[in-house]
């Protein structure tokens, strides 16, 4: 089994979309004969033509308005917004178009072809402006999936099964993992679950739970808690939208305890959404209070990055306190 | 592509240098203009009479609903009064399998595809054979097997939709184009830019109609813009354009004809700018004496398209005053037994609240409409449209918000 980088990976996963379906499309800026700033879409133009990969002009909304009208006539539109922090002026298209699509024509007309990709998240020295995390936004959206992988396998499988899912996906890309995480990938055609979480780890006494990029950060923090005797069990939601609440529920009826960590900031991100589902759920096993281990509730700041993020000495501490509660 | 001569002499441009004159065929007499290239339509009696049947199916459509507004029989309307020459011209200039993308003022191009008044009553009673599930208000239509794409209330967000569409198209190399229909108001939304470049630059058979009635709601276009319409954008994206006479049948259809033969047999888009007015109110919701004067509007009732049309038809000896006066009595007709029909039918089901959210309803969804239904059954008489799908016992009639026997629709 070759070994891949994330973005290696993702563009595997074009590839075998593209030869597959000649209705998947790609574009986005700089995602033609350049091959993306990030080269997710490096060669697609040389092997599939420039009518299925193509550069769009610089404009985000028109890139998503483009991939809902190409989506409803049936193609299968794989939209790239540079970055995450620049979907905003397609969150009309997004939250008012792609989503109600279905539900607002009865079913007559849909957009569920489409997929955007985005490079999400901080840690790379980005400032405000490169290092967002706007899944909790499209959380409130009913009509949309969203979805954030964690390794190359995942981004593979989840971004196939997010191009071939008939409802529109929303793929958020960690991209400080993009070069920096590497791991085994089959060179074959294999998806992964949308909607399903994945317990990565199973212990007993705390309940870890994130996605993307943080979960890197909750395995170093993982380490130092077992190191102090704590056995923790640990979950990738994999999808924020919709979320797989019974696996975190059974997790959580078990261990009693739950840390919830994102880096966007705290208040409105998807923990709360979690913790306030979870304490409906579970309220007779809980053994001490939700944990939220999050960004502060600042833009995201250049040079203080370090003691913005929630880092695995922040997570293993609100471990301790939750475990000694 | 950027190309540019040099000059030494400083001189800055104003946007003046381009003004774009009026295409018009017909005189408000009817009569053909001096010179005026006569479109096909002119030996094609069945064609023109359906077109202008359309037109009519359309004005009574609009005046009889707006009454039943009035009556509070109806949430809500918006009539296409005064632009109907606008809409079921270009409509007509197309192949019934093209794609129409509208704002909402378009139900014209509806009727000339053979969209029923049951279609329309449906929808706008919200029940339960609305195509659209009783979830959106009324005139946001939508017609798969027609090809009329459902509207949606934000505006303009279908225009760059329209490119993309057109681009499957392309791609799928069936030889149809799209058409997107939008008002000068919506012009100023930042899609309505990116649809016309994107357009341009990859070269996409689009039709970009633009409907320049004069008025957003209580805007005049003078604060809408200070160039010269919509029309001179076109330069700006290197795009064939032309502006037609909105209330000049043949004008417009002709111009919307040839827009067709440039985006189906070249690739390239198109933009058409009619310039109309609109005759009655924004919508059952607006009244425009607040903002304009009557003598204005009696103005353009002189220049009311179907009139113009009629007598073009009544010269040419296909349409009678008797034929005219037994249409508009059997459609009139038509739309009250229609509307009735639609009044009295249940709502759609409760289940409908959940479905077409997801392809599939997500277990979350599932959990939240059975603990509704839970609800319901608690108290059924406070939900009474829901209850009823709970309940199939409870008949229609017991739950139709306005019981409508009477005939008090004025015309």
């Amino acid at each position: 089994m070759p070994t891949m980088n994330m973005l290696q990976a993702i563009n595997n996963a074009l590839d075998i979309a593209m030869a597959e379906d000649e209705r998947v499309i790609c574009f986005g800026e700089d995602v033609g004969v350049f091959g993306g700033v990030f080269r997710a879409t490096s060669h697609l133009q040389e092997r599939y033509g420039k009518a299925r990969c193509f550069n769009t002009p610089l404009v985000e909304q028109g890139i998503i308005g483009f991939a809902n009208g190409l989506a409803a006539q049936g193609s299968v539109p794989v939209a790239e917004i540079q970055f995450a922090d620049y979907i905003f002026p397609a969150f009309d298209q997004i939250v008012n178009e792609t989503a109600k699509f279905r539900f607002r024509s009865g079913d007559l007309f849909n957009v569920g072809g489409l997929t955007i990709r985005t490079p999400y998240g901080g840690g790379i020295s980005g400032g405000l402006y490169h290092s967002q995390s706007p899944e909790a936004y499209f959380a409130h959206t009913p009509g949309l999936k969203v979805v954030v992988p964690r390794n190359p396998y995942q981004a593979k499988g989840l971004l196939l099964a997010s191009i071939r899912d008939p409802d529109p996906v929303l793929f958020f890309e960690p991209k400080r993992l993009y070069r920096a995480s590497t791991g085994e990938v089959p060179e074959d055609d294999y998806q992964l679950p949308i909607g399903e979480a994945e317990v990565i780890k199973e212990g007993s006494d705390i309940t870890l739970l994130g996605w993307g990029a943080q979960m890197e950060i909750i395995d170093r923090a993982v380490e130092l808690a077992e190191k102090a005797g704590i056995s923790c069990e640990v979950i990738d939601l994999r999808s924020i939208l919709p979320w797989d609440e019974d696996t975190v529920v059974e997790s959580v009826l078990k261990t009693g305890r739950l840390l919830i960590s994102h880096e966007a900031p705290r208040t409105g991100g998807f923990a709360g959404e979690i913790a306030a589902t979870i304490q409906e759920r579970c309220f007779l096993y809980l053994e001490s209070p939700i944990a939220r281990v999050t960004g502060l509730d600042t833009p995201f700041p250049l040079t203080l990055e370090k003691e913005y993020l929630p880092d695995h000495l922040k997570v293993y501490e609100a471990i301790r306190a939750s475990v000694e509660f | 592509m950027t190309t540019t001569e040099d000059v030494h002499a400083l001189a800055f441009m104003t946007g003046d240098e381009f003004h774009i004159p009026t295409y018009r065929l017909l005189r408000q007499d009817g009569s053909l203009f001096e010179g005026a290239d006569v479109p096909d339509l002119d030996q094609d009696q069945e064609k023109a009479l359906r077109l202008y049947r359309a037109m009519l199916v359309t004005r009574v459509l609009d005046e009889r609903m707006m009454a039943a507004q009035r009556q509070g029989r109806l949430s809500f309307y918006m009539q296409c009064t005064g632009e109907e020459a606008a809409v079921v011209g270009a409509t007509a200039a197309l192949d019934d399998a093209d794609m129409i993308m509208a704002q909402y003022r378009e139900q014209g191009a509806l009727v000339y595809r053979g969209f029923t008044y049951d279609e329309f009553m449906n929808q706008l009673f919200g029940n339960e054979l609305d195509y659209g599930k009783g979830r959106q208000m009324p005139i946001h239509y939508g017609s798969r097997k027609l090809h009329y794409m459902t509207i949606s209330s934000p505006l303009a967000t279908q225009i760059p939709q329209a490119t993309g569409y057109a681009y499957g198209q392309k791609l799928a190399g069936e030889g149809h184009c799209t058409i997107t229909f939008f008002g000068e108001g919506a012009a100023s939304e930042g899609d309505f830019h990116a649809a016309l470049n994107m357009a341009a630059v990859h070269e996409v058979p689009v039709i970009f109609f633009c409907r320049n009635n004069g008025y957003a709601i209580s805007t005049p276009a003078h604060e809408q813009f200070a160039a010269d319409g919509i029309a001179p954008r076109a330069f700006g994206y290197r795009m064939h354009v032309i502006r037609v006479d909105g209330n000049d049948v043949l004008a417009v259809y002709r111009a919307t004809q040839a827009a067709r033969t440039i985006a189906v047999e070249k690739n390239q888009p198109v933009l058409i700018e009619a310039m109309t007015y609109r005759l009655a109110a924004h919508s059952s919701s607006d009244d425009p004496s607040g903002y304009r004067s009557r003598k204005e509007e009696d103005a353009w009732r002189e220049k009311d398209p179907i009139l113009r049309m009629r007598r073009w038809l009544s010269g040419k000896g296909w349409w009678s005053d008797d034929e005219e006066k037994e249409l508009q009595e059997s459609l009139r007709r038509e739309v009250l037994e229609t509307m009735k029909r639609a009044e009295k039918r249940p709502p759609p089901p409760l289940d409908s609240l959940v479905t077409d959210v997801y392809a599939d309803v997500t277990p979350a969804l599932q959990r939240q409409l059975d603990a509704l239904k839970q609800h319901i059954r608690r108290y059924p008489d406070d939900y009474p449209k829901g209850a009823l799908s709970l309940d199939p016992g409870v008949r229609a009639e017991d739950v139709a918000d306005k019981p409508a026997d009477d005939d008090r629709g004025g015309a």
